[in-house]
């Protein structure tokens, strides 16, 4: 679905299903480097059993049109105008990595509009390794084997995203390097620069009374379970769930524990 | 060695798409003969008919044991998704049946398997796809034959009789140019030997019968998805694979570009392809065909090494006219296979004996080690005739059309003793000149 935000088309991916004013709505928001795909399907599930959703693709991700943002407070603005133009008055937001911080920022901005908080493979702060950095900046391609190789912990993910038959692992190279291949413009490093500046977590985390969700692989190495540490003391009526043989791209390697634990929390 | 790196090509031959069996243990993966899976409840079912889960329906659709193999063959390929179909004829027909229908028209290369010149040529005709056929190495002529309604452009790695090799880069160029794929057959190549999504190929199939499983127990194909066309590109800027790009009443309204940014091609091919037309894979070849997979690296060493020690001895040899193998520099792909093939050029290949047609039949049959059969990439080598088996009814002025003579011979060399190849066709060819 495409709406118009900052004068920029925005594209949505809704579940296949229309949005319906009457439905509580859960939003998606992607990665690094990602886009609304990364949620086909949880997203789908949520889309058929009783809620709105709004998978997004950030702007310069994806089908949406425009500059990528170069800052999380600027992405959480987008969301909100987002939710402003799609008509939303109060959502559900779902996180995943750099996701997960502008949907924290989001909160602390609009927190009457967040129902509840879902942040997936979080950390804060959210240090991108110079190394990394440098790669995203200088040698995409690098950058996009380190990413892919940290994220994951097995040459079989069972039962394999979205289903039997595909390669998690080439299934996440592949859309990193059909980001590049869309938005030339160093949107790696971009995003990744937005995710080691971004300074607002722990004054944004304190604001934050909705009930929360932290959604953790056990063998995350880029945002480890101890980098959640910081905001989940502070957010302390926040439910932390550790995810057994999952990294950090935990809605492929773990789709039904991810689905199984965000419906769980959600639906309550 | 320093910094992270993806696994290798034999760590992959043995793990990739494969986990110890949950419930058992089981280190091998096991055979799942079952034809469907009980649902966890309605719920359960009904998300799972509507890929909003990931799991197993029916075998006609999935099956855990065939997943195995085509996670197996996706991660050896570089490609995002794999589709374990009976054969590779049906992997090709599922490959441009996804994508094309009545109306459609394929560009492919002339040099094929005779399957797959009947496939395209007859069958696929009858049922409105139309094809043009071009030299795989005129450039020109894959350019000239694209029209508004070409869907693929289709070629072999390695080509029929004479292995042409295919300029995947420049032909890929001229297919990305025009807004569309090129879908490859690697059979003859594997992708231990050419990983064609490298140098630009979107879709490969395989005919798994051969090297794959390698020991000539299974009919099977693979169809893997490179991941690398953006077929909502291609559809903004000319219209085509509205299949894959607009919504399909035939599932639940689906947009499988909505669905999957890189994966939308092997959704609808898994999700109607398999669904519809139904040539999935048997669990029990699956299973052999993975057996085969996990010594792939190693055969194919073996076979790339044997065939060129008798290569160079049918070359030097006084009874044979010619011998077609890129490696030798009088193949005119000679240069090209250099670079793109630099681990070797397979194990197939053809060369011309000199004398009729009654020569050809005497060094078949006296040959002992090398079987006389129709098929290629088994452990044991093999040979055919083609002018006594599939073109028997051919005169030898039409066999030259076809690029055969009377006297051609293709071989597959196996995994045997070399010298004792080498022996047995010394006693062949011998054989074959007594009656010249």
């Amino acid at each position: 679905m495409l709406f118009q935000v900052n004068q920029h088309e925005a594209y949505c991916y809704t579940g296949g299903k229309a949005l319906n004013p009457a439905l509580p709505t859960v939003v998606f928001i992607h990665g690094a480097q990602n886009d609304h795909s990364v949620w086909a399907l949880q997203s789908r599930y949520f889309a058929h059993h009783g809620y709105n959703v709004l998978a997004v693709d950030l702007p310069g991700h994806g089908r949406s049109k425009g500059d990528a943002l170069t800052c999380i407070e600027d992405m959480a603005d987008w969301l909100i105008a987002l939710l402003d133009t799609a008509q939303i008055p109060e959502a559900t937001l779902v996180g995943h990595s750099m996701g997960s911080l502008i949907a924290l920022e989001t909160c602390a901005r609009a927190k009457d509009r967040v129902k509840r908080l879902c942040l997936l493979g979080t950390a804060y702060p959210m240090r991108v390794s110079d190394t990394l950095l440098n790669a995203a900046r200088d040698e995409e391609q690098t950058a996009i084997d380190m990413v892919n190789i940290w994220s994951h912990t097995s040459m079989a993910h069972k039962p394999s995203f979205p289903g039997p038959g595909f390669s998690v692992l080439g299934g996440s190279q592949r859309l990193m390097q059909r980001m590049s291949k869309i938005n030339p413009a160093q949107l790696f490093y971009t995003d990744f620069f937005a995710c080691n500046a971004y300074a607002n977590g722990e004054a944004a985390a304190q604001t934050v009374q909705c009930p929360t969700l932290f959604l953790i692989g056990k063998k995350d190495m880029m945002t480890p379970p101890k980098a959640t540490g910081t905001l989940s003391k502070i957010i302390s009526h926040g439910k932390t769930v550790l995810l057994d043989n999952c990294g950090h791209s935990l809605m492929s390697e773990q789709s039904e524990a991810v689905l199984n634990t965000l419906f769980q929390f959600v639906k309550v | 060695m320093s910094g992270p790196h993806y696994p290798g090509f034999d760590t992959l031959s043995l793990h990739a798409g494969a986990a110890p069996d949950p419930s058992t243990g089981a280190r091998a993966t096991p055979i799942y003969l079952t034809s469907s899976y009980v649902f966890k409840d309605s719920d359960q079912a009904a998300s799972l008919f509507n890929m909003e889960r990931a799991g197993h329906v029916y075998s006609r659709i999935s099956n855990p044991t065939n997943a195995v193999l085509e996670e197996r063959i996706a991660a050896l390929e570089g490609g995002v998704a794999g589709i374990a179909v009976a054969s590779g004829q049906a992997a090709m027909h599922l490959g441009l049946s996804t994508i094309a229908g009545a109306g459609s028209h394929i560009v492919a290369s002339r040099a094929l398997y005779g399957g797959s010149q009947n496939l395209l040529a007859y069958t696929m005709k009858r049922f409105g796809i139309e094809t043009t056929f071009v030299d795989p190495r005129d450039m020109n002529a894959w350019r000239n034959a694209i029209r508004p309604n070409t869907k693929a452009l289709f070629a072999e790695t390695l080509g029929n009789p004479g292995l042409d090799v295919l300029n995947i880069p420049t032909v890929a160029n001229i297919a990305h140019e025009n807004y569309l794929p090129l879908m490859v057959d690697s059979t003859f190549t594997t992708p231990y030997l050419l990983r064609p999504f490298d140098l630009g190929a979107d879709l490969v199939f395989h005919s798994a019968t051969k090297f794959l499983c390698g020991h000539g127990t299974a009919i099977g194909g693979l169809l893997v998805d490179g991941g690398t066309f953006d077929w909502q590109q291609a559809y903004e800027k000319t219209g085509r694979f509205a299949e894959l790009c607009e919504p399909y009443d035939g599932f639940h309204g689906m947009v499988f570009t909505e669905e999957s940014t890189v994966a939308a091609f092997s959704l609808r091919a898994r999700r109607e392809g398999l669904r519809d037309f139904g040539a999935c894979m048997s669990p029990h070849n699956a299973f052999a065909i993975l057996q085969g997979i996990e010594t792939l690296g190693l055969r194919m060493d073996r076979h790339v090494a044997n065939t060129r020690k008798v290569v160079d001895f049918l070359a030097a040899h006084p009874a044979v006219a010619s011998v077609s193998y890129p490696e030798l520099p009088s193949h005119p792909d000679y240069e090209l296979a250099k670079t793109l093939l630099p681990k070797g050029c397979g194990a197939v290949f053809s060369f011309n004996l000199k004398g009729d047609r009654a020569a050809g039949q005497r060094f078949v049959e006296s040959l002992n080690i090398f079987s006389h059969l129709a098929n290629v990439g088994d452990a044991k080598s093999l040979v055919i005739h083609p002018a006594s088996t599939t073109h028997f009814r051919v005169p030898a002025e039409q066999l030259s059309a076809s690029g055969i003579t009377e006297g051609t011979m293709r071989l597959s060399i196996g995994l045997e003793n070399v010298d004792d190849l080498i022996e047995d066709l010394t006693r062949g060819l011998k054989v074959a000149q007594k009656g010249a």
